[in-house]
């Protein structure tokens, strides 16, 4: 596919006008994630009350796909707690990569604006390192890259 | 000086010919990664492969003849290319990566010692600093860096005021990838060797775009890559002056290096064969000679002139759009440039470049100072070879100008 078509009003929009960008002040959870391929890097912290997560910020220097990725993140993970949380993670993975369940699509919402990127294999990083960010901060990972074990399409460097 | 027949060109080249990109023609700006291979050298490899594959240098029977003879002619193509002395200062290695890893360990561990010094240039490929960087940390040697100015040219006072009694090489590329930038290579070894202190240079990105005589140069080293030069992957060449390859020692042990064998002592064999254990890249080595030929056949003085009437052209018409930066500047050039369009990352524009059927290369080059020193965390870089037209020119400033539409 043309990657023109991924480049709709919605990603362009958040990528001029990025949602919870900044760094918080007492973040309780922070993760810094790297695509050492294209330079990606981005840092997300996040503040939790109990499970819930109640604020989220991010900044960093991205492509577009990235950034569009995570300011729309941004604003669907605030007020959900944990386990949601890592079902969207895992449900965006399944996303870019072409295997989400029925289940999983309804739950994107939005988020299936980032379908096309299935069929633009180089791309797919860009998309979901805001993602990968989150698991690792919520899972305590002051790093994490795109690549080694975490690599989404291992073999695609 | 004869004129390139651009359109006549690109006839020897089928995949220019048979390529579509998103039912496009490929337009493809992206010769300083790889080039692609003319006619003459597929079919080359092909008539290798179906009359004359053997193993060299062993056997008595025909094909071993054949085989040796058409490796050993390609080195001595090779040899009058560069312009070398002999074709023993002619080394087969598998690209310059390869290459400089074997001087690193071949005379950097042999001559390089505590407390010395490599002088490197800012604008070296990651393949002219890594290689350097675990010699000096087994050797406890340091690195010093000539610093390159705003245009991205290389400070020649602060160069010649690196060096002191501890400097044992200068390292410096011939042509920077990320930039685009020709170095005065000939200068800064006459500058080194003053001092008595030997070169190499980096030629991966230069031997394809101009005439290079390593004589004339003077350099001690010399490195480049065949799948740059319309050749295959997997093959590169090491030039070193012969009296310092003799010096050397073996960088990998093995079958073809040796001039006999016992497990008390082994006696290694003469220059270029010391340094190509195992069973060499005969294919692609062949395929280089073919290749080598073929340029040389279109004369780089008419290459050259091409190329830099594209980069003229190219510049001008991308310094006119509004927002866009070219990172690069030199009064020097080969055809590669270097550019950001304002408030768009490089990733996004090589993806939307590609939608119209132009490939580029993004990200860092492997030259992660240079970006550094010009405070992107990459850049779109187009590269032209002489295959390239003035129309595919325009069609990568129309492009560019859309990009900047759509993200505006």
């Amino acid at each position: 596919m043309e990657s023109r078509q991924l480049y709709q009003e919605v990603i362009l929009d958040h990528n001029r006008k990025p949602r919870n960008y900044g760094r918080l002040d007492a973040p309780t959870h922070h993760s810094e994630g790297v695509n050492p391929l294209c330079g990606d890097h981005i840092h997300l912290d996040l503040a939790l009350e109990g499970e819930t997560i109640t604020r989220v910020g991010f900044e960093g220097q991205s492509c577009a796909i990235c950034k569009a990725s995570a300011s729309m993140m941004s604003a669907v993970i605030k007020g959900r707690n944990v386990i949601e949380a890592d079902r969207m993670v895992a449900g965006f993975r399944a996303l870019a990569t072409g295997h989400a369940s029925a289940d999983q699509m309804t739950e994107l919402g939005r988020l299936r604006v980032f379908e096309g990127i299935k069929d633009l294999p180089s791309r797919v990083k860009c998309a979901v390192l805001p993602w990968h960010t989150l698991h690792a901060a919520l899972h305590a990972e002051s790093e994490t890259t795109t690549e080694g074990d975490a690599d989404p399409i291992p073999g695609s460097a | 000086m004869s004129m390139i027949d651009v359109e006549r060109l690109r006839g020897d080249f089928p995949i220019l010919g048979e390529v579509k990109v998103h039912g496009r023609d490929l337009i493809y700006l992206d010769n300083a990664a790889s080039s692609q291979m003319p006619r003459v050298v597929i079919e080359r490899i092909a008539r290798y492969q179906c009359e004359e594959h053997a193993n060299i240098h062993r056997g008595v029977h025909h094909l071993s003849d054949v085989a040796t003879t058409a490796y050993e002619s390609a080195r001595s193509t090779v040899r009058r290319f560069i312009n070398a002395r002999e074709d023993r200062e002619v080394i087969f290695t598998s690209g310059t990566t390869d290459a400089i890893n074997l001087v690193a360990h071949g005379w950097g561990r042999a001559f390089v010692g505590a407390g010395d010094e490599i002088i490197l240039s800012e604008v070296e490929h990651h393949a002219n600093i890594v290689p350097w960087q675990m010699l000096c940390e087994e050797k406890g040697a340091r690195i010093r860096v000539i610093p390159v100015d705003e245009r991205g040219e290389l400070d020649l006072d602060a160069y010649a005021g690196l060096f002191n009694e501890r400097t044992r090489l200068v390292g410096i590329t011939h042509v920077s990838n990320a930039l685009g930038t020709v170095n005065p290579v000939r200068e800064m070894i006459a500058t080194a060797h003053a001092r008595g202190v030997p070169v190499l240079v980096d030629g991966a990105q230069a031997v394809a775009h101009e005439p290079v005589d390593v004589q004339a140069l003077d350099c001690d080293f010399y490195t480049f890559s065949g799948h740059k030069l319309y050749g295959p992957t997997g093959i590169g060449i090491l030039y070193g002056r012969a009296a310092l390859l003799e010096k050397m020692r073996p960088f990998k042990g093995g079958g073809d290096m040796i001039l006999s064998v016992s497990f008390e002592k082994t006696t290694y064999n003469t220059i270029p064969h010391k340094f190509e254990a195992g069973t060499p890249p005969i294919m692609p080595a062949v395929g280089l000679g073919a290749a080598v030929e073929y340029l040389s056949a279109l004369g780089l003085p008419a290459v050259a002139a091409w190329e830099q009437s594209l980069l003229a052209h190219a510049t001008e018409r991308l310094t006119a759009i509004e927002g866009v930066r070219i990172i690069g500047t030199a009064r020097h050039k080969a055809a590669v440039i270097s550019f950001n369009i304002a408030d768009v990352h490089p990733h996004d524009v090589g993806s939307l470049l590609n939608d119209e059927g132009i490939a580029v290369r993004t990200g860092h080059h492997c030259a992660q100072p240079v970006m550094k020193r010009y405070g992107v965390p990459a850049t779109v870089r187009a590269s032209f070879a002489f295959y390239n037209t003035r129309a595919e020119v325009d069609a990568l400033v129309v492009a560019v100008q859309k990009i900047r539409r759509l993200f505006e």
